[in-house]
């Protein structure tokens, strides 16, 4: 009747033991970062940080579609392939391409080789100038279509997987409003690129082309730059190449939108920060000496009651 | 050839009873009918992601389709026994490998013109548009590099023990050649010396599986093949089928059928 009682009352210990060690684990977990179950998402939950590689993945294969699948492999030279040509045409990543980006196949090994590149896209081509198979003279612009919008599905799923990257959306927006006209999506897409990585220099920068090139609002354009200026890590002195190259769009777009509003002092403020960037910064000196020339003759000044 | 199409006959009748074609098609259409439905950015014309998704869906239908109904044909017949009533009959061992290797091909062909067709209806259901030529070139391509698959798994399911042995070899070689075949040459190029002249020697010897894969030019709407390249290239299979179900009879006439 002891032992009953013994094995009983240890049992109800064991029970109590363990829902009170369940019930302090549960609220551990609810707080732990690194708890998949806070989200619906499925992506979040089976796969986690990993689809952070998949986005990174599907970002390059937009690029393929914009080349129509003529594009290196791991065994082919990638040194004109460096950063992705849908970027750089966009003027929104650093270029750091370098070599024959039409002859990364180099000419063929043996017989064999000449054969197989029947069978395979073997002829560099842009998505924006036309694509695979179109009479086009490469790098010609005017002669694209809308071809370019097969790119977007797979920024989208980039964009999907790997939130914080975000050339994803500024590539989107770019070809959104330059070849498809679709600048309320560009603009939906670069808020969307905003709400996880708020105040990103890159996005705000696009933003504002939204505003100056397809909307013709210079005012809210100048804002927007004006506070990617600001926020942008292209002043210090550790600022990596492309938050420079981001840095020098941004002061360019504001120089010339400061000339475009006979604004001539904010324009050379500008172009002297262009300058400071500018791998070669003769030009721009020579520009701000016309600019300080036109100011000295008085012509294009901007009467002092309509300085901003 | 009159045994030989007979025993054709009933290895597609096998695959008109069995279920995986159809399990296949139901899922590849049900994928791709899935994927049409998504809308990126307001834009309905965006296409070329489908079509991406529906040849990968039917590359992986035609392999498991292949594949698998060659894999089990000699072993299957041994299991049951039935490879006794059949040799008793008036036929020879080369004539059953010939009718074997008939009956899995033309299934698989005969499935990936059923596959080939509701690609080309995706396709102008989305873009508007048909290149019967090129869809065309792309099938008979398929139907090409599947017979040099079909002859491998036959040649691999008398020399490899077991079914599931030869579906793992058979994939992973098939695998292996579509993905890394084309770079073969360079590897070579980069290696030194012997180990480059013997992978170079391996990229002539390898049945180069990659050469029917025409999938991006599909995909990009790139112009169709030289038809005199597409007819090297069919009969460059050809020759390949031919060799290995030359040495599949080798094996399969000195075989204890035990």
């Amino acid at each position: 009747m002891k032992g009953r009682w013994t094995g009983a009352l240890c049992a109800a210990a064991l029970l109590v033991g363990g829902a009170g060690l369940a019930a302090r684990l549960d609220s551990w977990f609810l707080q732990w970062a690194g708890n998949r179950a806070k989200t619906l998402n499925p992506l979040d939950v089976f796969v986690g940080q990993g689809q952070r590689l998949f986005g990174a993945h599907f970002y390059r294969k937009a690029d393929v579609y914009f080349h129509s699948g003529f594009y290196p492999s791991i065994f082919d030279n990638n040194e004109a392939f460096q950063t992705e040509h849908m970027a750089a045409d966009a003027d929104i990543a650093h270029d750091r391409n370098s070599g024959d980006e039409e002859e990364f196949l180099g000419g063929p090994r043996d017989l064999f080789d000449r054969f197989s590149r029947h069978f395979f896209p073997s002829q560099h081509t842009h998505l924006n100038e036309g694509g695979a198979g179109q009479n086009h003279q490469h790098g010609a612009p005017g002669h694209g279509d809308q071809q370019v919008r097969e790119i977007l599905p797979w920024l989208q799923i980039a964009a999907t997987l790997d939130p914080e990257l975000p050339e994803t959306y500024t590539v989107a927006a770019y070809w959104l409003r330059e070849r498809m006209g679709k600048d309320r999506e560009a603009e939906q897409f670069l808020r969307q690129g905003l709400r996880n990585l708020p105040n990103h220099p890159q996005l705000l920068f696009e933003l504002g082309r939204v505003y100056r090139e397809s909307r013709n609002d210079p005012a809210r354009a100048r804002n927007l730059w004006r506070h990617a200026s600001r926020v942008s890590p292209g002043w210090k002195e550790d600022a990596t190449p492309q938050d420079q190259f981001i840095l020098l769009q941004i002061e360019s777009r504001l120089a010339k939108l400061a000339e475009d509003q006979k604004d001539l002092p904010a324009a050379i403020a500008h172009w002297q920060n262009v300058a400071r960037f500018s791998p070669g910064p003769e030009h721009v000196f020579e520009h701000i000496a016309q600019l300080r020339q036109r100011m000295a003759n008085g012509t294009n000044a901007v009467p002092f009651f309509l300085q901003p | 050839m009159k045994n030989s199409l007979a025993v054709a006959q009933v290895v597609l009748l096998e695959m008109i009873r069995r279920k995986d074609f159809y399990v296949l098609f139901a899922l590849t259409a049900l994928i791709t009918a899935l994927m049409g439905s998504v809308t990126f950015f307001d834009d309905p014309k965006i296409a070329r992601y489908l079509k991406e998704v529906c040849l990968a869906l039917i590359w992986v239908s035609a392999l498991f389709i292949g594949i698998g109904t060659a894999a089990r044909q000699f072993p299957a017949e041994r299991e049951s026994r039935t490879i006794f009533p059949l040799m008793a009959k008036p036929i020879t061992r080369g004539q059953v490998l010939v009718g074997k290797f008939l009956g899995c091909w033309l299934a698989t062909a005969a499935g990936l013109l059923v596959f080939y067709l509701f690609f080309g209806g995706v396709v102008a259901s989305k873009e508007h548009t048909l290149y019967p030529v090129n869809y065309f070139q792309a099938w008979s391509l398929h139907c090409a590099m599947m017979a040099v698959v079909v002859a491998i798994t036959l040649l691999g399911s008398l020399l490899l023990s077991s079914v599931a042995a030869n579906l793992t070899m058979t994939t992973v070689l098939t695998l292996g050649i579509l993905f890394v075949g084309r770079h073969l040459n360079k590897v070579a190029l980069q290696a030194g010396e012997p180990v480059g002249t013997l992978i170079y020697g391996l990229y002539y010897v390898i049945p180069h599986l990659e050469l029917f894969d025409v999938r991006d030019l599909l995909v990009h709407n790139w112009p169709a093949i030289p038809w005199g390249i597409w007819a090297i290239a069919l009969a460059y299979a050809g020759v390949y089928a031919a060799l290995l179900l030359t040495g599949t009879w080798l094996v399969l006439r000195k075989k204890a059928l035990q």
